[in-house]
């Protein structure tokens, strides 16, 4: 390993990544539980890249991050080591995809955001609910770079021909945008919550992705981050898939 | 310059005349359980906010986030174009910060450079700024190391700093401020003695500008040092959009076969589409470069050009990014570069 990437004591009360290079640097490490920033992101970064074979200090959020990426054929066995904390405290390196499935499988479910904003409501209070909260969205696309599982080098959102998304933060364009990344996170989204987190207008985006993730988890029976092998359900054709909903 | 007292007590008054007036208020109020404050239009039942920092600057209401700049058509063969109408309804701007005052400044610099841009010329011709001081600063706010400070008048047509016992000293700067002042004169007062000094934020100068300015040409080849700068950067937008003084725009088409839409909305030299050309080669083509660029702008390239940095201090971009670049310490770490 050449570089440690782990969380550090940010300034004024916040956290920060850390790209420990030197034993000194590794001083600067802490533990946190919910750090709300997904580590993984930063392992397809090419400045990060150029820094050699990294060890990446673990939370069950980046671990379940590498799992999904181990499903879509985006991460390579021995990329990176992940340090992760077993039950008893100490450090376990893994690094194979089915490693971290087995170790995964041994953590408690933890990792899903409240959905009491939402919860109950019928369709109308949550569309009011959405076009308040999106409102405030000005499409600093923060919750696109925090998010492990937003790696395609060229997004919808910044495809001009043609334009499928509209670019400006007014209310149809923020609907069309965070709409579709939530439909492209069906099912892929392992519930980290570092789009909530970034987002500097304090939009609950996670709430969206969990609605979703049950209904996969409902209808196909799949949940993102827990296995290594995934027939993504929205990309498969099944026989057996009910047809009556077409009428 | 004029100097007055206005009780706390009269600041609802105040805002009625001018609502009255027929003026648009445009203050910081609170969001549902969103951080922070935000600027909207402010409406009487609508509650003001002082105490919180906005998330936004009020840029937007000068520089609107999206705005139809023209419209066009097809007429028969032809292609009709017509001009947008510019929405600058006079406007008063309750409750900004002296920082994001002065910012005005720089965008200033930017709009109303020959050729005029005449949206951004009649919003600002048809607002009003009211700034209050600032009695309570974070760690975040460096005001003071970029020329400013917590009761800079710079830009303000009405600058109001707490004198103690719920009472502001009002200085009347510009003849917009004193229209405000003569639309209800008998709530301002006559200062009386020891009355003029007013209780504002103690800010430290945390590095120096100039040094800044002065290392960067220097450093601009130093590519190690910018990838050490920008290691954490994950390419969003946010400090651009937070920031009072950034200006880039982006021009976008919304449009049907028959009609369409010209747009301006905001745009930041941290996305990596920012530079990206049709042909697919991107000059800046990696993180550390745009980092770069949004150093080098702000703080050499904006001031040979105008005389000024593009930055106010007002720590926003530290606070809202997700990755915790904080601008303070990088500024800080270039003014002290050995180069």
């Amino acid at each position: 390993m050449q570089v440690i990437i782990g969380y550090a004591k940010g300034s004024n009360g916040r956290r920060r990544p850390l790209f420990a290079r030197t034993p000194e640097q590794l001083d600067q490490l802490t533990l946190e539980d919910n750090p709300g920033l997904n580590l993984a992101v930063y392992l397809r970064k090419p400045e990060i890249k150029r820094l050699g074979k990294p060890g990446v200090v673990a939370t069950p959020a980046i671990l379940r991050s590498i799992l999904q990426w181990a499903a879509e054929n985006h991460y390579q066995d021995s990329e990176a080591v992940f340090l992760a904390l077993d039950a008893n405290g100490a450090v376990v390196e893994l690094s194979a995809p089915d490693q971290i499935a087995a170790f995964v499988a041994s953590l408690p479910d933890g990792l899903v955001p409240s959905q009491e904003s939402t919860q109950g409501k019928d369709r109308a209070a949550r569309f009011a609910f959405w076009q308040q909260e999106f409102e405030r969205c000005i499409r600093c696309y923060a919750c696109r770079a925090s998010c492990p599982m937003c790696y395609c080098d060229q997004c919808i959102a910044d495809s001009n021909q043609p334009q499928w998304v509209p670019v400006p933060p007014h209310a149809l364009g923020n609907f069309e945008w965070h709409v579709s990344r939530a439909m492209h996170l069906a099912g892929r989204c392992v519930g980290c919550g570092a789009c909530s987190e970034a987002c500097p207008a304090g939009i609950p985006l996670g709430l969206m992705n969990k609605f979703l993730a049950d209904v996969v988890l409902n209808e196909f029976g799949q949940r993102a981050g827990a296995t290594t092998k995934l027939d993504y359900p929205l990309c498969v054709f099944n026989v057996k898939d009910r047809e009556d909903f077409i009428k | 310059m004029d100097r007055k007292l206005l009780k706390k007590q009269s600041i609802q008054p105040l805002l009625k005349a001018l609502r009255e007036s027929g003026r648009r208020i445009v203050a910081p109020q609170r969001s549902g359980s969103a951080p922070g404050a935000w600027y909207r239009d402010l409406g009487p039942e609508d509650e003001l906010d002082l105490e919180h920092l906005t998330v936004l600057s009020p840029k937007s209401a000068f520089l609107p986030m999206v705005e139809e700049i023209l419209r066009f058509r097809n007429e028969g063969k032809q292609i009709v174009i017509d001009d947008s109408e510019i929405q600058a309804k006079p406007t008063v701007i309750f409750g900004s910060r002296p920082c994001d005052t002065r910012a005005l400044h720089a965008l200033d610099a930017v709009f109303l450079h020959e050729p005029e841009d005449v949206f951004f010329r009649e919003r600002r011709a048809a607002t009003t700024m009211v700034t209050f001081s600032c009695q309570v600063a974070d760690p975040d706010c460096f005001c003071t190391s970029v020329g400013g400070g917590p009761g800079d008048p710079e830009g303000s047509d009405l600058l109001l700093s707490s004198v103690g016992g719920d009472r502001f000293l009002v200085d009347v700067l510009t003849p917009k401020g004193k229209q405000v002042v003569e639309l209800a004169p008998h709530l301002f007062e006559p200062t009386g003695e020891g009355e003029t000094e007013a209780v504002v934020a103690s800010v430290p100068v945390r590095f120096s500008v100039s040094d800044v300015r002065k290392r960067l040409p220097d450093l601009f080849n130093d590519e190690e040092f910018w990838r050490e700068q920008s290691l954490a950067c994950l390419g969003c937008s946010t400090c651009a959009f937070v920031c009072p003084n950034c200006s880039c725009f982006d021009i976008q088409d919304e449009a049907d076969l028959k009609c369409g839409s010209r747009l301006r909305c905001w745009d930041s030299c941290g996305q990596k589409l920012f530079t990206l050309h049709a042909s697919g080669h991107n000059p800046r083509s990696v993180q550390s470069q745009r980092w770069r660029q949004r150093i080098m702008h702000k703080f050499s390239y904006f001031h040979q050009k105008e005389g000024m940095v593009g930055c106010v201090g007002c720590g926003r971009c530290s606070r809202a990014c997700p990755a915790d670049m904080n601008l303070l310490e990088r500024l800080t770490a270039i003014a002290e570069a050995r180069v």
